[in-house]
C-alpha cells in the first residue's frame, strides 16, 4: 500500500491506522495534527482512521517562528 | 501612574510585548530570551514534520511553562491556505487565537490585504480570535475591524527588516480609529522603535528578528520588554509640546553678575 506522506511516496505492507503509522515514525500523537486528503482528523480518530492506498497524509507541527 | 493591562477579545495579558520564537541560534538561546522578555504571549509557525530530522520536536522542552501561545499562518500566499493553517493550529493547539498573515509579495513580505480580509471574515465567523498582520492602511484596518478582527496589526517596515517606525502617520490614523487594540507588527529593530512604537499609543508591539538576531538575544529581550514598558509609561505620562526655540531649564533671574541680555 502507497501513502503520500508529507509530500513523499511511502509504501507500506499492510493497512493501518494514523496511531500504527505515528508509532512507526516515532512521533507523540499531543504533538502533532494530522490531516488525509486535506480534512483534519481529531486527535481522538487516530485510532480508528484506517489510511488506504492512495491517501495524502500531512504531519503537522508547531515550530519556531515569528 | 496605573495602568490597564493589555485585553485582546476580553482575555487579559501581563504584557504589551508579543515574542516570536523563530531564528534563534539555539533553542536555549531561544528559551532565555523568552524568559527575559516575560512577554505576553509567544507566536509560533505551522509547518510539517521533517520526517528525516525530528529534533524540531524538542521545541516545545524549550517553551517556558504556562506561556500562552499565538500560532501565525506565516507563509501562506492565499486566503485558503491561511484558512487550512488556522484549522490544523486550533487542533494542534487548542486555541481559538490565530495570528493571521497572508503574504502578498516575496521580497516585501508585505501582506495581499484583501485575502487578509477574506479570511478574517471566514475564521471570524468559525470563532476564531483573528489576530491580522496587515498594511498601515488606514482603509483596510477599519474593514478589518469591521470584519471582527480582535487587533489591527499594522507593519512598521517590512518583516524582518529592523527599519524601525518607517512612516508613524498612518498607524497613529489607525491608531486614532481603532476600537481594538493596535499591535505593531514587524519592522522593529531595536528598542527605541519599539518604545517610538508604543509612544505613539500602540496597545502593544511584536516582535522576532530584532530579539532573535540580536548580538546579545537575551540582553536585547531584557531591553525590549523595559522598552515597551517605557514607551508605554511615557505614552500615558503625555509628552511636553515641541518648541521651536530653546527654554532654559534653570530660572533665568538672580544670575550674578547681572547681565544685560541686550549687550550679547
Amino acid at each position: 500500500m502507497k501513502i503520500v506522506l508529507n509530500g513523499d511516496q511511502k509504501e507500506f505492507n499492510s493497512e493501518l491506522t494514523i496511531q500504527q503509522l505515528l508509532d512507526q515514525l516515532q512521533i507523540p500523537a499531543g504533538r502533532v495534527a494530522c490531516e488525509v486528503n486535506l480534512r483534519i482528523v481529531k486527535r481522538a480518530f487516530y485510532g480508528a482512521t484506517i489510511l488506504k492506498d492512495g491517501d495524502a497524509v500531512e504531519v503537522i507541527q508547531a515550530i519556531g517562528g515569528g | 501612574m496605573n495602568d490597564t493591562a493589555l485585553v485582546i477579545a476580553g482575555k487579559t495579558y501581563k504584557s504589551r510585548l508579543i515574542l516570536g520564537t523563530g531564528k534563534y541560534k539555539t533553542l536555549d538561546l531561544m528559551k532565555q530570551a523568552l524568559l527575559a522578555a516575560d512577554p505576553a504571549m509567544v507566536t509560533i509557525a505551522i509547518r510539517r514534520v521533517d520526517l528525516s530530522d525530528k529534533s524540531s520536536q524538542s521545541f516545545w522542552n524549550y517553551l517556558p511553562e504556562g506561556l500562552p501561545i499565538l500560532p501565525n499562518t506565516a507563509g501562506c500566499y492565499s486566503a485558503e491556505e491561511a484558512i487550512r493553517t488556522a484549522h490544523i493550529a486550533r487542533e494542534l493547539l487548542q486555541t481559538d487565537l490565530i495570528k493571521l498573515e497572508v503574504i502578498g509579495d516575496p521580497k516585501s513580505l508585505f501582506p495581499d490585504v484583501q485575502a487578509t480580509l477574506e479570511a478574517t471574515r471566514v475564521l471570524v465567523k468559525e470563532g476564531f480570535t483573528v489576530l491580522p498582520y496587515t498594511s498601515d492602511d488606514p482603509i483596510i484596518a477599519r474593514r478589518l475591524e469591521e470584519a471582527g478582527a480582535a487587533t489591527i496589526m499594522p507593519l512598521a517596515a517590512p518583516i524582518g527588516s529592523g527599519q524601525g517606525i518607517l512612516n508613524p502617520l498612518p498607524v497613529r490614523f489607525i491608531l486614532e480609529q481603532a476600537k481594538v487594540p493596535v499591535i505593531v507588527d514587524a519592522g522593529v529593530g531595536t528598542a527605541s522603535d519599539a518604545a517610538v512604537a508604543m509612544e505613539l499609543g500602540a496597545a502593544g508591539v511584536l516582535m522576532n528578528t530584532a530579539v532573535a538576531e540580536a548580538q546579545d538575544p537575551v540582553a536585547m529581550a531584557k531591553a525590549m520588554k523595559l522598552a515597551v514598558e517605557a514607551g508605554r509609561l511615557a505614552y500615558l505620562a503625555g509628552r511636553m509640546a515641541k518648541k521651536f526655540t530653546g527654554s532654559a531649564s534653570s530660572p533665568t533671574t538672580g544670575i550674578s553678575p547681572k547681565r544685560d541680555p541686550a549687550a550679547l
